[in-house]
């Protein structure tokens, strides 16, 4: 199995889930467990690209699969990804425990519907539950991660480059 | 003040670590600790013939099972958090149960193992003989008092409280007009995505107890251990870390495992963690609401209220360790934004075979909310006006406040709004809403609110400047999203004159700060807000008095801005605010960071002592705020809804929000705190349903089947922030967490009532319930 790019051993125990073998055998813990039978999707990874429910899969299955976790979309001290950098600036996220979940839904979505419309977003999202935003800053950031995954084009208006400003949360006025 | 940071949309400080999957919540701590796991009533009420947990102790990889009997706390009563005098019956659990079982999900053993999967292969092996008891599952059957869920409470009545401003019988009487109405209001669950969880670890070499939980209140928590073992509170350390959302069940306390956990770790010299499942959580974390209301209203053919008198009485669960304190909200919370001359209401808190309730978002405003909003709606349809006129003609107005209501509130004081603009709300809800769209089945929701937000004792705040120039601060409440680390932050860099970014805010340590109460209540700005503020002010003037004396300058003309003390007038003139911080300790040895400025040979800016009497060293500050009394809120809710007359299905095609919770610090953060209050109040109100059946056992505790709101569900809200500041507090600000989902139900109520034509007088409502009332309307003859 490859997690975020290096190979790992295979789980010795054949009845753990992929959620606890990411969590606790690896330390990976930023993939979230919320009700472990596979609706609030706070555990989603993406395998071999595609966003899964780690809660729904023993580790074993994931063997010769490539895992992606929260972790592995950003290396340390690099920036952020485009849609992590989305969720920042458009308050994507309170509590924090659904926003791994979320991220990597989205970055599923993107792959599929780099310009989606608001119903393909709902839909794209449909899958996670969080208890804090109401989804409405969660569908800026999908609006917005589009936007700063798109490629460079001469007549974009929007800036594509994420903006480091703290004053420039969702909504602000661009400064004078 | 400087207004720089105050007011702006700041993006958050926390969010990076949430982003990477580098948050720390207490179930990501692991160093080595054993793995436990609570036995738990699958009965709702029965009496325990015996336990017998051999053949789990048994097991390879067990390293305890615990019993009430192998506890020397198991024969204490858990503490009544917050007595009154009305609670006359007052009665709480014991950490584990060793005679009866009073709920489903009751704690009655509890297995510490080498990991999770043994200690849960143990749990089944613990044997309870149970002898089931009869069940009483609402609050109508708990008055009814056919059977009793404890023996020596007779009627199942709590507590019983009676408050009165005015005559009101004698105004009813006399009232031209007169209604009877009923309302009621079902139980409800917040369910953060996080958990409960606690991780603790026991140094014998130190004699100190280090406890990870994912509560609300770790002061508290700290308190209670410090004094269940015996230890000074400098031995013990509570830290709330990441904590995935709390919206008020994580308040309570304790729950057994915060007890268990440490207890287990002393005992067995190991560290021990706790993570409850999602399932667990529906059946052993505290839930809300769940009341039923009696009111009889008088009016006059205007529509004026003259008289409101309602009888409720409230679910309490099967013990009341959260005390009265949800009934006397509603019972504070029904007039609303509203004159009533005068009012009546009774409540008694009646005991169930059901998880006891305590705060959860709303905190019985959302069930005071419904019982006023509808009752105003079922008098404007009497009278012939419509439903704004009726509010209109009742608001308490601007040049009214401070304006007294009449009855208790929550801290001890009487409620008394301290200011608003009830009209203003109105008027501009009504004029964001528009007009009506067009098609069949389509209602018009509208609900006012006031909440007292910010409720005492107080909070506290620690403000240093480190010999860097960095700016680090704390606070004893934790938090759960509610951009802490960003807010405090704001607040603290106009004091400083610093970048907001060179703050950094921890909150929800003890070790950091071991003083305050908790976040819950829409307090936090209020509270801890004032107190960073206070804390930082002083630290700024102890900075200007420092420098004061080194740029031979009067105290009172220098400023803080740019992270420097200057000359006002004279930038120039001044001195980095990391030097002032190495000045403000006088040293014998430079240890680095430019405190060889501080030593004894260099020149000295004053004679005598370096430190004068009364001075302390270190650029840093403790202080606290302490309200008088609340900081009311208020806030007008209007939605256009439709509803489909064939399948019941609920679509939200405008909903508004014009809310006031006076100064804001952060609009971008208050959006968040409404947006996510209203998906809580419409989940509540259409979506989610606690299904107890007549035996106490929930029948849907999953994610499956109790419907929390996806995306899908939850339509855009439209929000306008008015601001009349709070005369209570210095940065003039009022709560706003709960301010969002509070006049949900009764929008939603009022909504489809107008779409749909068939009342509504119950929570929570679904496309079953309204194919049933629809059903009934039709069929039967007599209205309400």
């Amino acid at each position: 199995m490859k997690v975020n790019g290096f190979a790992h051993p295979a789980p010795s125990d054949p009845r753990r889930l992929l959620s606890d073998h990411l969590r606790h055998d690896l330390g990976l813990t930023g993939t979230h467990v919320g009700c472990e039978h596979g609706v609030c999707g706070c555990c989603t990874i993406l395998l071999d690209g595609a966003p899964v429910r780690s809660c729904l899969m023993l580790a074993v299955q994931a063997e010769g699969h490539e895992v992606t976790t929260i972790e592995g979309l950003a290396p340390e001290g690099a920036p952020l990804h485009a849609v992590q950098q989305a969720f920042h600036e458009c308050h994507g996220l309170q509590c924090g425990f659904c926003t791994p979940g979320f991220v990597m839904s989205v970055v599923g979505l993107l792959e599929q519907h780099p310009q989606p419309t608001d119903e393909q977003i709902d839909e794209g999202i449909a899958g996670n539950l969080c208890r804090c935003t109401g989804y409405a800053s969660i569908r800026r950031a999908v609006k917005r991660a589009a936007v700063l995954s798109a490629p460079l084009t001469p007549d974009s208006s929007t800036p594509l480059t994420p903006d480091p400003s703290p004053l420039r949360g969702e909504g602000a006025n661009p400064p004078t | 003040m400087s207004t720089r940071w105050f007011g702006e949309r700041v993006q958050r400080a926390e969010d990076d670590r949430f982003l990477r999957g580098k948050g720390r919540f207490t179930d990501d701590i692991d160093e080595g600790a054993l793995e436990s796991v609570l036995v738990r009533s699958p009965y709702a009420h029965a009496r325990i013939k015996s336990i017998d947990v051999s053949a789990a102790r048994a097991l390879p990889g067990v390293f305890a099972v615990y019993t009430a009997r192998d506890l020397p706390f198991g024969g204490t009563d858990l503490p009544i958090l917050i007595p009154h005098p009305n609670l006359t019956h007052g009665r709480t659990q014991r950490c584990l149960a060793s005679e009866r079982v009073r709920y489903m999900g009751e704690a009655v053993a509890f297995v510490v193992a080498e990991n999770r999967a043994i200690a849960e292969d143990a749990a089944e092996l613990v044997e309870v003989d149970y002898e089931p008891l009869p069940v009483v599952i609402t609050p109508e059957a708990a008055e009814r008092a056919e059977h009793l869920v404890h023996d020596d409470v007779p009627g199942n009545v709590a507590a019983e409280l009676v408050q009165e401003k005015g005559d009101a019988a004698a105004a009813l009487a006399s009232a031209p007009r007169r209604k009877h109405l009923r309302f009621r209001y079902e139980r409800g669950a917040a369910n953060p995505m996080e958990a409960r969880a606690v991780w603790a670890r026991w140094s014998e070499h130190e004699k100190k107890l280090t406890v990870y939980d994912s509560t609300q209140s770790p002061t508290s928590i700290r308190g209670g251990l410090a004094v269940l073992f015996g230890l000074p509170e400098s031995q013990v350390e509570v830290i709330a870390p990441d904590v995935g959302g709390g919206f008020g069940p994580k308040i309570m306390l304790f729950y057994p495992d915060e007890l268990l956990v440490p207890y287990a770790a002393m005992q067995l010299g190991r560290p021990v963690k706790w993570t409850e499942d999602r399932q667990e959580h529906f059946t052993a974390v505290n839930q809300e609401r769940g009341q039923v209301h009696e009111v009889d209203v008088g009016y006059d053919d205007d529509g004026r209220v003259i008289a409101l008198v309602d009888d409720f009485i409230h679910d309490g669960g099967a013990y009341t360790p959260y005390g009265i304190i949800l009934p006397i909200i509603t019972a504070g919370q029904v007039p609303g934004p509203y004159k009533v001359p005068n009012y009546r209401v009774r409540f008694r808190d009646m005991y169930t075979n059901a998880i006891p309730t305590s705060p959860y978002r709303g905190a019985g405003r959302p069930h005071a909310c419904f019982v006023m909003e509808r009752t105003l709606d079922t008098i404007a349809a009497d009278v012939g006006i419509d439903r704004a006129e009726v509010r209109r003609r009742n608001l308490i107005q601007p040049d009214e406040f401070p304006y007294e209501v009449g009855v208790g509130w929550q801290d001890g004081n009487m409620v008394i709004y301290d200011s608003g603009d009830y009209p203003k709300l109105l008027e501009t809800a009504l004029e964001k809403l528009g007009p009506r769209p067009a098609g069949e089945n389509v209602g018009m929701g509208l609900g006012m609110y006031v909440e007292g937000t910010g409720v005492g004792p107080y909070e506290g705040a620690h403000v240093q400047v480190l010999v860097s120039g960095k700016v680090v601060a704390a606070t004893g409440i934790p938090n759960q999203g509610q951009a802490h680390a960003t807010v405090w932050a704001q607040v603290v860099a106009d004091e400083l004159g610093v970048d907001v970014t060179g703050v950094e805010v921890t909150s929800g340590d003890t070790r950091r700060f071991p003083w305050g109460v908790g976040t819950f209540a829409s307090r936090g700005a209020v509270t801890a807000g004032n107190a960073m503020h206070v804390a930082a002010r002083m630290v700024a003037e102890k900075a200007k008095k420092i420098a004061a004396d080194h740029l031979e300058a009067d105290p009172a003309d220098l400023e803080l801005a740019g992270g420097a003390v200057r000359v006002k007038g004279s930038p120039q003139r001044g001195m980095p605010l990391g030097a002032v911080a190495v000045l403000s300790n006088p040293v014998r040895y430079a240890f680095g960071g430019g405190t060889e400025a501080a030593t004894q040979f260099t020149p000295k800016a004053r004679p005598g002592p370096p430190l004068a009497d009364g001075e302390e060293p270190g650029l840093e500050a403790t202080g606290y705020f302490s309200p008088v009394g609340s900081a009311w809120a208020s806030g007008c809710h209007a939605a256009w809804l439709r509803v489909d007359p064939k399948t019941y299905r609920l679509e939200i095609l405008k909903y508004v929000v014009v809310h006031d919770c006076g100064k804001i610090i952060n609009p971008m953060v208050v959006e968040g705190q409404i947006e996510g209050g209203v998906a809580q109040g419409i989940g509540g109100a259409f979506y989610e349903r606690l299904a107890y059946d007549s035996d106490g056992q929930l029948r849907n505790a999953s994610f499956m089947e109790f419907l929390m709101p996806y995306a899908t569900e939850i339509p855009k809200i439209e929000i306008e922030h008015i601001e009349t500041p709070s005369p209570l507090n210095p940065l003039g600000v009022k709560g706003v967490g709960e301010a969002g989902v509070i006049p949900v139900g009764a929008v939603i109520g009022s909504g489809i009532e107008d779409a749909l034509g068939i009342p509504i007088s119950e929570m929570p409502l679904s496309p079953l319930k309204l194919y049933e009332l629809s059903t009934s309307a039709s069929t039967s003859t007599s209205t309400r």
